[in-house]
Order: structure tokens, then C-alpha cells, then sequence
């Protein structure tokens, strides 16, 4: 019975997916008023469409999973997923718009004037992207099985189907009203099952949760060691600092920032996206703790991903429990595919316009069409991840969200960040911090994976933020400071183009008599 | 957290794909091996051309200090001179080998070879130093002639000089004054491109000139409140137009300049003329180049529907696909015959539909052959042109 409205939620918001994805512009006004049809997307809408985009399985199941799994501790995670917004903000948001870039790659090779840099750029996209779609795929997977019981492959192939069709029809993602109202979708189907779980966990005279405890600490108690990981104050900071500075890195994140019509539009959206998600983030550990009291031990062999999922059988009873899961269940969904399209789609586009395109066309000379080679691309951003996805064991999905913020953090955020702040950056010197950068952190990734440590290199490892970023930051700066034949040429004026306002250009500016 | 690999498994695995990379490897040095078997003299001819083709590189930037400079090492190799100096007709411009303190005089020994005199050879008594040390006792200077000026001087400097050592340094000299005389049409053909593109721009078409005053002056005394209107948008228009600085604009500012046109056919063309839009608000802030869009507006109008009878609609049409944006101006006018279209795009048929040739010929030479405009049509079935422009393309950008 209460798979029957799972299965409808999930149907419902795949159907509801391809059918935005195959109709795409035709969904939008047409007008004969030049004042209606010229209207940019405003920050507002622009920043619900970055967060719907951005709320990723990791957000929506990982955050109350963890919080249940380990503890206090773990409430940091939707901290820093916010945090970084507001280093972007800081940092990033304006002068990345003025430069016109589109893609991360397309900015790499706007400031450092190289096409090296921009391969390596775009090698890392698709790195980061294979890595953060790994666990939406797991995700869905996991979700499938917990409402229903069946193969957790079911899941991850639909959703795979799904974002291929949609991302090989190229419809859904351009329409930010769509992903904007994915958001909201995303908020209710979160908030509306947490109220009224709250509200029957008051009703049953708010009981308190069970607070387990082991050798290393206790539950609830913050920077514990709870769950046997070690070195607790280490990984909460290094955590931390790779979320702040991973968000810029993330390639479906920032294309949406060229929606904007200027650098002041740009620094608009950001502070509302920090809003959206702080509103968002604030129900996500009420599942942690609400399972700590429904539901003290999980079946066997589950994973704590699934606690939100199962939550609402354990609180409630009947059709109830049944449309509370249905509109959980509805609501993962929606994340999986909207972030996992957003990843694919900016997958697909660096695996085309860098590697495919021009091969395809040597190939076979001259006949493969644009499109064709999109769909070709596309194909392989989504099947390397979900053979990826099925031939590893999940680690949990926050925990794997988070080695692609290593990634991101320890290779784009020191090229971003010294890219729009610092003159003196040198082509060998980008060089060497992507390489070194992208190097040691899928070492730490693969090591912590493959052989998991203990003690002080473990925790290194499983978290090398705090150590990564500080060091590729210097191999930047030193490299730079080493070899100053390569800066590029324009790179005084292409600063100075970064951060001259637009009212002082008088360029793109919306007026209207 | 629960590994799910088989440890010794993994490292199978990872050792097999580095074993077999490694033969692969090995395979292929082994095959460029045996393909890469040379005599001597071929050896050392494609080592000279090497080095004249990295020389080369650098004096296609023209003659100048940082280009001699640089240029000055490949060619004193090329020459096997001691030391090598290339002067202008004013300074010396590099120096490249030993005997730095000569680098002063190198000017002063150039001169007869600067005056015209061809090629000379300065022996003991012209360039010997105080320095007793110093083997550069003899030199062979080789004008460089471009355009039969002589442009600067090339100077071989060495303990003696032979008929060979002259011979190879005007040989060099020749090849040099080539290689600067291809930046200088370089230079040329930039500077022609620029101009063509200037004029290109500034081509606002006399009908519409014409027309747009005509339909004005009919308004002055029946409404003069609209006459004043339009003629505010006139003068925007021509100021968008106009307008010197900026190869580039956003979408959003080049459908207003639509806009402004169409107010003022609207003028003329009264509830005849329809407009129908349908644009994605992601493709607004998108680079396009300057009046891009508005002169397939006015193809549209002047050869589409003015010739039609009863009410014509024109559809602009903005798409968003990814990394690029898809732009289309549609009407269901008269239509036209594909093979004049043809080679009006080819630019063989002067016709009087400018706009059509000059955007096409724009947009190749901004993004390259594969994005100038598709067009469809037939007589009597409207016509459709399209293009699409990158959201971001490298050197383009809006007030540049």
C-alpha cells in the first residue's frame, strides 16, 4: 500500500521531468511586447534556480543521515554547504560575471590566456562531475530501495534514463523557472513531512531521543570522537574549509551565474541563495534527531541515508504514514534529477566542446553534426558515474559529496581566488596547482577509500582539506613568483575589466525610458 | 565506512594497467625509433629548418627589440657565428653570442650596409677591440631590404671571415627581411579586416532613413506628441548605430535597438506589420555582436512583407541551448529564390539586401566558418534565417 504512492510520487516528478525536458521553450510566453519579452530573470527567481539545482541528495537524505549516524558534530555539514555561498560572494560572485566566462574552463582560459590550462580545466570539470553525480545515482538507488524493497539498480537506472533524455534533449535546464520551482518543490516535500513529524512527536508527549554513546564519546556531545573517528576537531575544520571553498569549483553551479545580466545582479543572487538554503537546511537535522527517537536501531545492511525515508512509517501510521513517505520519496527524486541533469548537462558540454567535437569531426570528416555530438557526450556523463556507482559499495552520500568539495576546493577555488585577485598569477603556475591540487586530493581519495587508515594520516586523509588547500595554494604562489615570463600579457587588463563596476562601463545596464 | 574492494584484488588490478600502459609506451617509442632513422646531411637540414621556422615565429611579430632579441640565438646557430648583431637604422636591437662590449660599435659597423652598400665585410682595422683576448676580429654585415629599403642590418661577427660565412649571412639576412615583410602584410591585412568591420557597421540603410522621416513628417501635425516619440527613437537608433566604441553588446540591448526599428516601420507599415517574440531570459545577458540582429529585422521587413499584401508577422525568436544561444528571425513574406540567397552570402550578387551578406560575413570572422546564418526559404514560403553565437568565445566581450 504504501509503496503504491511512492512509486506514483516518484513516477510523477520522472514524468513530470522528461515532459518540461521534451517541450522546453515552447512552455515560455510569447508576446508581441518588446518591454515583456526583455525582461532578465531577476536574482530572486535566478537564486531559487541555483539552489533547486544545488539541494542534492547529500542535502536532502546525507545531512540527516549523518546527524543520525554520528552526531552533533555533522551539523556542521549544512553550515558550510551555506558558508560557501558566502565566500562566493565575497570572493568570486561579480568579477567571475564580468568576465563574461560561461563554464569554469571558459574562465580559465579568459584570464590565463592558455589552452593548456583550459584542457586541464575542463579535465577537471569532468572529474568533479563523474565524482558528485556517483552519489545522486547511489542515491536514487537507495531511496528505490528503502520504499519499495526492490534492487537498489532500479533506482540508479532510472534516474540515469531520466537525466540522459532530458540533458540529450537539451530542454529542461535552460528554463531557470523550472529549477526555481524545484526548489520550492524541494523545501515542501522536506518541511511539510518534518511539521507534521514534529507535530506528532509533540503530540506523543515529546519524547527524548535515545543518546547512545561508545569508547570515544557521546552522541550528542560536539567534537566527541563519537562513532570511532578520530581527531575529531581536525576533520570538523578541515570539513569545514574544504566546503567553504569547494562551492566556486562546482561546474553546475556556477554557469547559472551568466543568467545574470551583471556583476551587481550576480552578487544579488548569491546573498539570496544563502537565505534559501539556510531556510532549507534548518529542517534537515530534525529528521537526525526525530529518528534518535522513532527509531534508535536501523534494520540490517541499511545505510543511514535512508533514515528520512523511513521515518514516517516509524512516527505515524496508515495513509498518513504512506502520503508522508510518498511526498519524501517525490521530493529525493526531484533532487537527484535536477541536480544530477545540472552536473551532466555541464559534464557532457566540457566533454564535448574539449575532447569530442573536434575528434568526431576528424573521424568522420566533417559529417557528425553538433547535436550528435552532444548526445554522444552526454551518454558518457552519465554512464561512467553509473558504472562508478554500482561497482563501489556506497561510503554514504554526504561522505562522497564531499570528496568532490575536496576535489573542487583544492583546484579551482586557488585558481578562482587567485585568478581574480592577484595580478602577478602565471600560466605554469595555474599549471602546477591543478596538477598538484587534483593529484593529492584523488590520492587522499582513492587512499581513504581503497585502505582506510587509522589515527592522524586516516583523518588526513578522509579530510585533506586543511592540509590541500593551504599547500596548493603556495605551489601556486611560489611557482608564480618563480617564473614571471608566463603571466600572461592582457592579465592587467583583463583584471581591471573583472572589477570595474558596470556603472562605470555603462555596458549592459537594463534602463529603459 | 565499509570498503567494498577486494584489497589484493585492487592492487592487481591497478598493477596490470600500469604494466600494459608501460609496454604500450615502450611500443610506440620503439616504432617512432625505427621510423625516425636519418643520414647525417638530412639530420642537420631539418635541425637548420627547425631552427629557422622558431626563429621565424618570432619575427613574424616584426622587427623590434623583443622579437630580434629572441629570433637573435636561432639565428646566430643557424649562421655558426661567434656573435650576431641586428640592428634597425637608428639602434641596435640584439646581440646575441660573445663579446658584449662590441654591442655599442655595432651600429657604427653596420652603416656602409645601412647607406646602401650592400654587402660588406669589415675586416682587423674596422673591428678589433683594445681587448687582446677578444677573437672578434673580422664581421660580415648583410643589409635587410624590404620593399627595396633597407630596413636594418644583420652582422656576423667571428676570428676571419671566408666567402661562406658572407654567403650564408645574406642568404640569412634575404630569408629575414622575407619573414618581415609577411608581419608587415600581417599588420595589412588586420588593419584592412578593421576597417571593413568599421564599415560594415556604420551602414544604416538610406531607405530606412528616408521612410522613417517620411512616416514622422506625415504625424507632425495630425499627432505631434507621437511624431516627437518617434523621433526620439530615431535618434536612439542612429546613435546605437552609429556608435564608435564597442564591437559587442548583449542581446537584451540589441533587441531594444529592434525595438526602436520597429516602432518606426510600425509608423509606416500601421496594424500591416505584426511582431511576434518568443525569447528565453537566459539568452539575454549573451554576447552578440553590435546590430546583429536588427538588420535581419529590416531584411525581413523590407524584402519579406513590404512586398506582401495584407498583414505580415515577423517572429524573433531567443533560444537558450547550453553554452550557446540559437537566434531566429522569421516571416511569412514573400519568400525568395535560395540560389540568389546564395550568393548573396557568398557576396557574388550585389543585391540591395546588405544586411544578409554583412552579418553572415560578421559573425564568420568573429566565431569561425561553422556559425555564420542558416537560411530557409522558397518564393511565396517566407523565409527563416538563424544563427547561433557561443555564450562565451575567447576576446569577445561586451565594451571592449
Amino acid at each position: 500500500m504504501n509503496d503504491l504512492y511512492a512509486v506514483t510520487a516518484i513516477g510523477l516528478v520522472c514524468a513530470v521531468t522528461l515532459i518540461v525536458g521534451a517541450f522546453g521553450l515552447r512552455l515560455s510566453r510569447t508576446t508581441s511586447d518588446f518591454y515583456v519579452a526583455g525582461r532578465t530573470v531577476t536574482p530572486g527567481r535566478n537564486a531559487s534556480a541555483i539552489s533547486g539545482e544545488y539541494l542534492s541528495a547529500a542535502s536532502f537524505l546525507g545531512v540527516a543521515g549523518l546527524v543520525y549516524a554520528r552526531g552533533a558534530d555533522m551539523l556542521w555539514l549544512p553550515v558550510g554547504y551555506t558558508v560557501g555561498y558566502v565566500v562566493l560572494l565575497t570572493l568570486v560572485a561579480a568579477p567571475l560575471r564580468r568576465s563574461g566566462a560561461y563554464t569554469l574552463p571558459d574562465f580559465a582560459e579568459a584570464r590565463l590566456e592558455s589552452k593548456v590550462v583550459r584542457g586541464l580545466s575542463s579535465a577537471l570539470v569532468i572529474g568533479i562531475g563523474w565524482l558528485y553525480l556517483v552519489p545522486q545515482f547511489q542515491g536514487a538507488g537507495l531511496a528505490m530501495a528503502a520504499v519499495t524493497g526492490w534492487p537498489s539498480w532500479v533506482g540508479s537506472l532510472l534516474v540515469v534514463v531520466v537525466v540522459f533524455l532530458s540533458v540529450a534533449a537539451g530542454g529542461m535546464r535552460s528554463i531557470t523557472l523550472v529549477q526555481a520551482m524545484q526548489y520550492w518543490l524541494k523545501l515542501t516535500a522536506l518541511a511539510v513531512p518534518a511539521c507534521v513529524l514534529l507535530w506528532l512527536w509533540l503530540r506523543d508527549g515529546a519524547p527524548r531521543p535515545h543518546i547512545p554513546a561508545d569508547a570515544s564519546g557521546e552522541w550528542i556531545l560536539p567534537l566527541s570522537g563519537f562513532g570511532g573517528y578520530d581527531h575529531p576537531t581536525y576533520r570538523t575544520y578541515s570539513t569545514l574549509l574544504a566546503l567553504c571553498l569547494g562551492t566556486m569549483g562546482l561546474p553546475h553551479v556556477l554557469v547559472r551565474f551568466y543568467t545574470n545580466p551583471d556583476g551587481r545582479a550576480a552578487r544579488r543572487t548569491t546573498v539570496a541563495v544563502v537565505g534559501l538554503l539556510g531556510l532549507f537546511y534548518v529542517f534537515t537535522p530534525v529528521y537526525g534527531v526525530l529518528g534518535r527517537v522513532y527509531l534508535p536501531e536501523l534494520p540490517l545492511g541499511t545505510l543511514p541515508d535512508s533514515l528520512s525515508l523511513r521515518l514516517p512509517a516509524a512516527v505515524a501510521d496508515g495513509h498518513l504514514a504512506g502520503v508522508l513517505g510518498a511526498v519524501l520519496a517525490g521530493g529525493a527524486f526531484a533532487a537527484f534529477l535536477s541536480t544530477a541533469s545540472g552536473l551532466a548537462m555541464s559534464v557532457a558540454g566540457a566533454i564535448d566542446q574539449d575532447l569530442l567535437r573536434a575528434r568526431l569531426k576528424r573521424i568522420t570528416s566533417d559529417d557528425a553534426s553538433a547535436i550528435t555530438s552532444f548526445r554522444y557526450a552526454a551518454f558518457a556523463a552519465v554512464v561512467v558515474p553509473y558504472a562508478l556507482s554500482t561497482a563501489f559499495e556506497p561510503l554514504g552520500l554526504a561522505t562522497t559529496v564531499g570528496l568532490a568539495f575536496a576535489v573542487s576546493s583544492a583546484t579551482f577555488s586557488p585558481l578562482l581566488v587567485l585568478g581574480i585577485w592577484w595580478r602577478g598569477l602565471s600560466v605554469t603556475g595555474a599549471i602546477a596547482g591543478l596538477v598538484v591540487g587534483a593529484g593529492l586530493a584523488m590520492t587522499a581519495i582513492v587512499l581513504s577509500v581503497l585502505m582506510p587508515q587509522g589515527g592522524w594520516l586516516g583523518a588526513a586523509l578522509a579530510q585533506p582539506g586543511a592540509w590541500l588547500i593551504p599547500l596548493v595554494f603556495a605551489v601556486i604562489v611560489i611557482t608564480s613568483l618563480a617564473t614571471p615570463g608566463r603571466i600572461p600579457k592582457g592579465a592587467g587588463r583583463t583584471l581591471v575589466r573583472l572589477h570595474t563596476p558596470e556603472s562605470l562601463t555603462g555596458a549592459a545596464h537594463p534602463s529603459r525610458r | 565506512m565499509r570498503s567494498g574492494i577486494h584489497l589484493p584484488t585492487a592492487v592487481l588490478t591497478a598493477g596490470t594497467l600500469i604494466v600494459v600502459w608501460a609496454l604500450l609506451l615502450l611500443r610506440s617509442r620503439s616504432r617512432s625509433r625505427s621510423r625516425g632513422f636519418l643520414s647525417a646531411t638530412d639530420r642537420a637540414t631539418y635541425e637548420t629548418l627547425h631552427t629557422a621556422s622558431l626563429a621565424g615565429r618570432q619575427l613574424r611579430h616584426g622587427l623590434g627589440p623583443e622579437s630580434a632579441r629572441e629570433a637573435a640565438g636561432y639565428l646566430r646557430s643557424m649562421l655558426t657565428a661567434r656573435a650576431i648583431a641586428i640592428c634597425d637604422t637608428h639602434a641596435v636591437l640584439a646581440w646575441d653570442g660573445e663579446g658584449e662590449h662590441h654591442r655599442p660599435r655595432a651600429h657604427s659597423d653596420a652603416q656602409p650596409a645601412l647607406r646602401g652598400a650592400g654587402t660588406t665585410v669589415l675586416d682587423q682595422r674596422d673591428v678589433a677591440c683594445n681587448d687582446p683576448n677578444c677573437e672578434l676580429l673580422s664581421a660580415v654585415v648583410a643589409p635587410l631590404v624590404v620593399d627595396e629599403h633597407v630596413v636594418g642590418a644583420l652582422t656576423a661577427y667571428g676570428p676571419h671571415t671566408d666567402a661562406g660565412l658572407a654567403r650564408a649571412t645574406e642568404e640569412v639576412a634575404q630569408w629575414v627581411a622575407a619573414q618581415v615583410e609577411l608581419a608587415d602584410l600581417d599588420q595589412q591585412r588586420t588593419r584592412a579586416m578593421e576597417a571593413e568591420l568599421q564599415a560594415l557597421r556604420a551602414q544604416i540603410s538610406p531607405h530606412f532613413v528616408y521612410n522613417s522621416l517620411a512616416a514622422i513628417a506625415s504625424f507632425v501635425r495630425t499627432d505631434p506628441g507621437r511624431a516627437r516619440e518617434l523621433l526620439l527613437e530615431f535618434a536612439d537608433f542612429t546613435r546605437y548605430a552609429l556608435r564608435r566604441a564597442g564591437q559587442f553588446t548583449t542581446l537584451a540591448e540589441e533587441l531594444r535597438n529592434c525595438e526602436r526599428y520597429l516602432v518606426l516601420e510600425q509608423a509606416r507599415f500601421g496594424d500591416r506589420l505584426k511582431i511576434n517574440l518568443l525569447i528565453a531570459p537566459e539568452s539575454l545577458p549573451t554576447t552578440v555582436p553590435c546590430l546583429a540582429v536588427q538588420p535581419l529585422v529590416e531584411n525581413a521587413v523590407r524584402h519579406g512583407l513590404a512586398g506582401k499584401v495584407g498583414p505580415g508577422t515577423v517572429t524573433i525568436t531567443a533560444r537558450d541551448i547550453g553554452a550557446q544561444t540559437e537566434i531566429s528571425i522569421e516571416d511569412d513574406g514573400v519568400g525568395a529564390n535560395p540560389e540568389h540567397i546564395r550568393g548573396v552570402l557568398d557576396g557574388e550578387v550585389r543585391s540591395d539586401s546588405v544586411g544578409l551578406g554583412n552579418v553572415d560575413a560578421r559573425l564568420r570572422q568573429i566565431y569561425g566558418d561553422d556559425l555564420g546564418l542558416v537560411v530557409e526559404t522558397a518564393p511565396g514560403a517566407g523565409m527563416k534565417v538563424t544563427f547561433t553565437v557561443p555564450k562565451y568565445a575567447p576576446g569577445v566581450h561586451v565594451s571592449s
